[in-house]
């Protein structure tokens, strides 16, 4: 019965409203605790994150950090329910964007806009600004990623390609040739959808640009000419057939998923954040995986959109409602001190301190964030930048397009019903 | 109920007018009271018994479902306060989403495929392994293995066996992509619910098949019965209270189809293989709307115990209050 058992799960949350009052602004030196929830589950970060809080309780004997690990998803289900709870964890993971702005509406976050402003500036602009909502600071960032095309090196030289492609008609040519060679050009797992809304929002962010998209996420006027415009290269990507076989029922990460494809070095390409390289290595049967190289993804021609608007997203931190002021000041160490630059030289993060980019070691991470450098405006993932609701619409919507069951007027329209639904 | 024990259906007591005639009747009045307290004591323990079972049935069932009922009333993203209520619109919008509607009509095309396919396998390989073949105890351990994994387990090891180049396009002598195509989807999917769940039922009828008296099969074989005959007109009869269950058994798991969808396909490709529960699920935990989902729970709810209350007081009626071989002397 399983509408029963959600059901409970949501009057179980209901019902636990009593306050642990962890810790009520007790700032006087006093003991506080601190509850920590990341998401950093796997190596190298996670030891980064303890080595860190055990740091700062040795220098503040009298802040105790209580450290929660969740994996992505299980954190996500996790907080849902805590918060409909109406419990906040004081200092948790969070992405910005439409969820946070959710968070501050609901006053479940702290205005940290005062106690961060003598620091904040230290940090990268556009990451900063994924973590404000009417102007007011409700979160921190510690990294900020963005998601290129990954490409097989020994690949793209056995199919004759010299140049990484700039332009879309040669990212098209470049198709064509790997085609030609016998190699399957890019690899998806579409079966968790927003592998596959990757690519179609980069579309969007080259053809319809980024004001249109910030605008549509306002209005919900993604039926406009940029967003079928999009769809339609989109299709004409999608009608040259060249991803893996299955690539519908393959998952992003696991077996037979886009990156095992691409790990295995059965895919030339793949459009994907900064964490694809580990995740191409922990699927690779064999021990060294495929050397890779990164380029951003290629401009159109014609499109209002500029090579400095990059898609892509942050890591960072938000402080709940009932933190003590000690939040700030332990999230502050997180992100502005040597923690920064351990945290880069793991290879897990790409650090928006300032200064701390020279601590990333890896050429292709290092091109990363030569791209975000020069970025002018960072799209945030569009789950993130836009309500769940909205967000998964676009999944589902793009999905279609994949299956060749919807074409890009259908897609443009069902998001924009989606939008206006709320 | 238990059957009623009060005094009045006991002789009056003696009074102490009346000349006791021997020691018993004095101890009458003592008696009863005795027997008064007896009931009180078995009321106390029948509540003992019941309390918890009967606080957590209404803590984890009846409470959330009200619960449930009542958050389907609103537009409510789960975070924030229930402050706009929507009427009926929840439900109106369920059934104008073609995406919804698909759910439905998976859900009932996999009871129509259980029903008319899996459980007639199942009834076979029962009549097998109950009939005198060789190794028939290896096949039945064999058979009923699959139910014992979780459906997770199962999920994970189907994906694996379906994915291009897998064990299933080794095998089979057609190749096709089992998952990934929206026309096809459905159909892996029965297949490989059908391979979990036929060796419960099967085990099931295996019971059936073993409580029917030899004798009766004996005596229309010699009757001049065929094979043919004997099974229809002795056999399926006598097995109608275990095929009953077990149908019912098959269309509320059906209705509630959740785990292996979820690992296997997530309800993709594009909507091809959702059900209700992956819709709810979806629209819940991914999209947050929780009033809009709590409708869906609603209306899975009101679909089962409608199959239910149906089903018991016009199907089952006879099994419940019947003997098995007044059944067959119908």
């Amino acid at each position: 019965m399983l509408g029963l058992i959600v059901a409970a799960a949501l009057v179980a949350v209901g019902c636990g409203s009593d306050d642990d009052g962890g810790g009520e602004a007790a700032s006087n030196g006093g003991p506080v605790t601190i509850e920590w929830w990341h998401i950093a589950n796997n190596e190298p970060l996670k030891s980064v994150w303890q080595d860190a809080a055990d740091q700062y309780t040795a220098d503040h004997p009298n802040v105790d950090i209580k450290i929660t690990v969740l994996e992505n998803e299980a954190f996500k289900t996790k907080l849902t329910t805590t918060m409909q709870a109406g419990k906040v964890p004081d200092v948790f993971h969070s992405w910005g964007g439409g969820t946070l702005a959710e968070q501050a509406q609901a006053s479940l976050v702290q205005d940290v806009t005062e106690p961060t402003q003598d620091w904040i500036g230290d940090l990268n602009e556009a990451a900063v600004g994924l973590y404000q909502v009417d102007g007011k600071q409700y979160g921190v960032p510690y990294s900020l990623g963005m998601v290129g095309v990954w490409y097989n090196t020994a690949l793209f030289e056995k199919a004759g390609i010299d140049e990484p492609p700039a332009t879309w008609d040669e990212f098209l040519a470049a198709v064509e040739k790997l085609e030609a060679a016998g190699i399957t050009p890019i690899a998806l797992g579409e079966k968790d959808k927003w592998p596959g809304m990757f690519w179609w929002a980069n579309l969007s962010l080259r053809i319809a640009g980024g004001d249109a998209m910030q605008q549509a996420g306002e209005d919900g006027s993604f039926d406009s000419e940029g967003f079928v415009k999009a769809g339609d290269e989109l299709k004409r990507l999608i009608d040259m057939q060249p991803f893996q076989e299955g690539f519908l029922a393959a998952p992003w990460d696991g077996s037979g998923g886009e990156a095992a494809t691409m790990g295995n070095g059965r895919a030339a390409m793949d459009l994907m954040g900064q964490w694809a390289p580990s995740t191409f290595a922990a699927n690779a049967k064999d021990e060294k995986p495929p050397e890779l190289g990164w380029f951003p993804f290629p401009t159109v021609d014609g499109g209002a959109g500029s090579a400095g608007e990059q898609f892509g997203g942050g890591d960072g931190f938000a402080i709940g409602k009932d933190a003590p002021a000690e939040a700030v000041d332990f999230v502050k160490f997180l992100v502005t001190s040597d923690v920064a630059n351990k945290a880069g030289a793991s290879g897990a993060v790409l650090p928006v301190l300032k200064g701390s980019e020279s601590s990333v070691e890896d050429p292709n991470m290092q091109a990363v964030l030569d791209t975000r450098a020069e970025a002018s405006y960072v799209q945030l993932y569009l789950d993130q930048a836009y309500a769940p609701a909205v967000g998964a619409a676009v999944n589902d919507a793009v999905q279609g397009l994949f299956a060749g069951k919807s074409t890009p007027e259908e897609v443009s329209k069902s998001i924009a019903d989606a939008a206006a639904a709320g | 109920m238990p059957p009623r024990r009060d005094s009045a259906r006991l002789p009056a007591p003696a009074g102490p007018a009346v000349d006791p005639p021997h020691r018993a009747v004095l101890s009458a009045p003592a008696r009863r009271l005795s027997r008064r307290a007896r009931a009180r004591r078995r009321w106390a323990t029948i509540a003992l018994f019941l309390a918890p079972a009967l606080a957590l049935y209404l803590l984890l069932v009846v409470a959330p479902v009200v619960q449930a009922i009542y958050y389907s009333g609103f537009a409510w993203s789960g975070l924030g306060s229930l402050d706009n209520f929507v009427g009926l619109e929840n439900f109106k919008r369920a059934f104008a989403d073609e995406v919804f509607v698909g759910a439905l009509r998976h859900n009932a095309i996999i009871i129509v495929l259980s029903l008319f396919v899996q459980l007639p396998f199942a009834l076979a390989t029962a009549m097998i392994v109950n009939a005198r073949v060789r190794g028939r105890a290896l096949l039945r351990v064999l058979f009923f293995a699959p139910f014992v994994l979780s459906e997770v387990v199962t999920g994970v090891i189907w994906t694996l066996m379906l994915q291009p180049g897998g064990l299933a396009d080794a095998v089979m002598p057609v190749d096709r992509q089992w998952l990934a195509d929206p026309g096809i989807v459905l159909y892996t999917l029965f297949v490989v619910i059908s391979w979990k769940y036929f060796g419960f039922h099967m085990i099931l009828y295996l019971t059936g098949l073993q409580q029917i008296p030899r004798e009766l099969e004996e005596a229309a074989e010699i009757d001049g019965a065929t094979k043919w005959q004997v099974f229809r007109h002795v056999t399926l009869p006598l097995l109608g209270p275990t095929i009953r269950i077990s149908s019912f058994l098959s269309i509320i798991g059906a209705i509630q189809l959740f785990d292996l969808v979820w690992v296997m396909t997530g309800g993709g490709p594009v909507n091809a293989s959702n059900t209700m529960a992956v819709y709810m699920i979806d629209r819940s935990f991914q999209r947050f709307q929780f009033g809009y989902a709590s409708a869906v729970a609603v209306i899975m709810l009101v679909i089962s115990l409608a199959i239910a209350l149906f089903y018991q007081r016009f199907v089952l009626r006879r099994d419940l209050d019947g003997a098995l071989t007044s059944m067959g002397a119908r």
